[in-house]
């Protein structure tokens, strides 16, 4: 899998973290109640097909990305900056 | 049909002419008592001890695939009671011992082979994690013992000791655990639940789950709509796009888990050797391959193949183990598509849904866990009450935070185990 990094253009999936589905930048609010963070922080949509998460450029440029791929194929269709996401079911 | 060495050595003797398919194939009944989704081990084994134990055998077994098709015949085939925590420890505990007399009880040979697993250390700090968790097996009433750097080239002295920066302090050695035939047991289920009149249907997908006032009513399928009392969901790394069909979100992440076997090679490796600070382990099959593995790929996937990174990563620790490897040639290698749940450890419960009951959350020990998941899933479906073994792996530890069960102490967390 290669994975392009906004930055550094298309570079291997070794040189990357994986941190699971995008949605993890929906922060619930700290007093959202107990449902909502368990939500949050446990349960998962887990799609067989599309999906969106998110990446870590450990060995590049150090930047966060959310990666658009298939978790069916394998097939990466892109990144863009987690920083310029705003949510990430968006 | 009865299988025996009598029966083998007639059968060799008149063409294997007398041999009977060991299932029947029926077409799905509109109506059944309870229907377990997913044909794979633990389906199996629910079905069967639910016949077995409880008397309840208008019992369907639906698998959208061919038996065995799924990680029950995809995995490395180790089998095991070295855990630390309670919930786990007495869980596991239960299923080796049902292991232990599994070939009796299913007149079937699973190939069970209790071989040993031998868990290695490499600094002070490891070795005194070992010597703690070969307490809790002890304690728990399974065996465990400590050897050190000498006891193991007793055993296995083809490692590289002095790797220098793995050396090899001593190990955790566990002689019950062992290995089994993958295959045979999924068949050897498959066959005793059939005999015993349950229905196990192949090509047959679960496409809905019907509720009606928060109570189960029965699943569609492929083959049509079929009515049961209680359903059970056990399909493994599928669990949360069916646990969807009933309106769930579950703590489950999916991810690809690879295995590797060499060509087929004369008797050199007699136990299950793991390397856990290389992420790596092996064994050898009865029929010779070397059968080894590593961690997960580390990214949600349903391929059921992984990527070349993972792959290299293995075959790098298993050279840095035991160079000798380096002469064996892989055949294949294949992916399983593993339920990660957040602390690494299992759910077997009810769910908020009446008469609807889950198991999932295996992550890549659950080929251990047939008999004794299966056994615990047939009595909590039966009686409605969990079997003591596994009244501690309950689907709401995450949200409560009480009884997690994070054998690695990492976190319970995502991507972490
Ligand atoms: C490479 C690898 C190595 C492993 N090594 C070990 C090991 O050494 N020791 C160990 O203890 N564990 C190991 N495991 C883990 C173990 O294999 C699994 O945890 C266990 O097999 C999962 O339970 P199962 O057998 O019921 O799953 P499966 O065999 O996957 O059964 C689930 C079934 O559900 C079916 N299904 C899914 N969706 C539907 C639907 N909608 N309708 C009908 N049916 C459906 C699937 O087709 C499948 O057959 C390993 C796994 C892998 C992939
Ligand atoms: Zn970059």
């Amino acid at each position: 899998m290669r994975i392009p990094c906004p930055i550094c253009g298309n570079r291997d999936s070794r040189e990357f973290d994986y941190m699971g589905h995008a949605l993890t930048l929906d922060r619930p609010a700290p007093d959202a109640g107990l449902g909502a963070w368990d939500d949050y922080l446990h349960n998962r949509e887990n799609p067989a097909g599309p999906t969106r998460d998110l990446w870590f450029h450990g060995l590049g440029c150090g930047a966060w990305l959310v990666v658009s791929r298939d978790t069916v194929t394998h097939e990466v269709f892109g990144a863009e900056l987690a920083r310029d996401v705003t949510g990430g079911r968006a | 049909m009865r299988f025996s060495g009598l029966r083998v050595l007639k059968e060799g003797l008149t063409g294997n002419r007398g041999w009977r398919p060991h299932w029947r194939d029926p077409a799905p009944k509109s109506d059944y008592d309870i229907v377990i989704i997913g044909g794979g081990g633990h389906g199996l084994s629910t079905a069967y001890y639910l016949a077995k134990e409880h008397g309840l055998a208008n019992v369907a077994v639906l698998e959208k695939g061919y038996i065995g098709g799924g990680n029950v015949g995809r995995n490395t085939t180790i089998v095991r009671a070295n855990y630390n925590l309670p919930g786990n420890s007495e869980f596991y505990s239960h299923s080796l011992k049902l292991w232990e007399g599994l070939e009796q009880d299913l007149n079937y040979n699973v190939m069970m082979s209790q071989r040993g697993v031998l868990n290695l250390c490499h600094s002070d700090g490891q070795r005194d994690a070992f010597a703690r968790r070969a307490n809790a097996m002890i304690n728990q009433g399974d065996d465990a013992e400590l050897l050190d750097r000498e006891g193991v080239r007793r055993l296995v002295p083809y490692l590289d000791f002095d790797n220098v920066r793995f050396p090899i302090y001593g190990g955790l050695l566990h002689r019950r655990g062992g290995t089994a035939r993958h295959d045979a047991v999924a068949w050897g289920y498959a066959r005793g639940a059939d005999s015993r009149g349950v229905d196990i249907i192949q090509n047959c997908e679960v496409t809905g789950i019907d509720i009606e006032n928060g109570q189960v009513r029965g699943v569609q399928t492929s083959r049509g709509a079929i009515r049961a009392k209680k359903v059970a969901l056990v399909v493994a790394g599928r669990s949360s796009q069916v646990a969807a069909m009933a309106g769930m979100r579950l703590p489950i992440e999916s991810h690809i888990l690879q295995a590797f076997v060499t060509e087929g090679l004369k008797p050199v490796i007699d136990n299950v050797v793991t390397f856990g600070m290389g992420h790596f382990y092996i064994s050898q099959s009865d029929k010779g391959g070397l059968v080894f593995g590593g961690d997960l790929d580390f990214y949600a996937s349903y391929a059921a193949r992984g990527n070349l990174p993972m792959a290299e990563h293995v075959m790098e620790a298993a050279m840095t183990l035991m160079p000798m490897i380096g002469k064996a040639r892989v055949l294949r290698s294949w992916g399983g598509i593993m339920d990660m749940s957040p602390d690494g450890s299992p759910i077997i419960d009810r769910t908020d849904v009446a008469g609807l009951y889950l198991n999932c959350g295996w992550c890549y020990g659950g080929f251990k866990a047939v008999p004794g998941a299966g056994h615990c899933l047939a009595h909590l479906i039966a009686q409605d009450r969990p079997h003591p073994a596994a009244e501690k792996l309950r689907l709401d530890r995450f949200r409560t935070g009480h009884g997690l069960m994070d054998e690695e102490g990492t976190g319970a967390q995502h991507n972490l185990h």
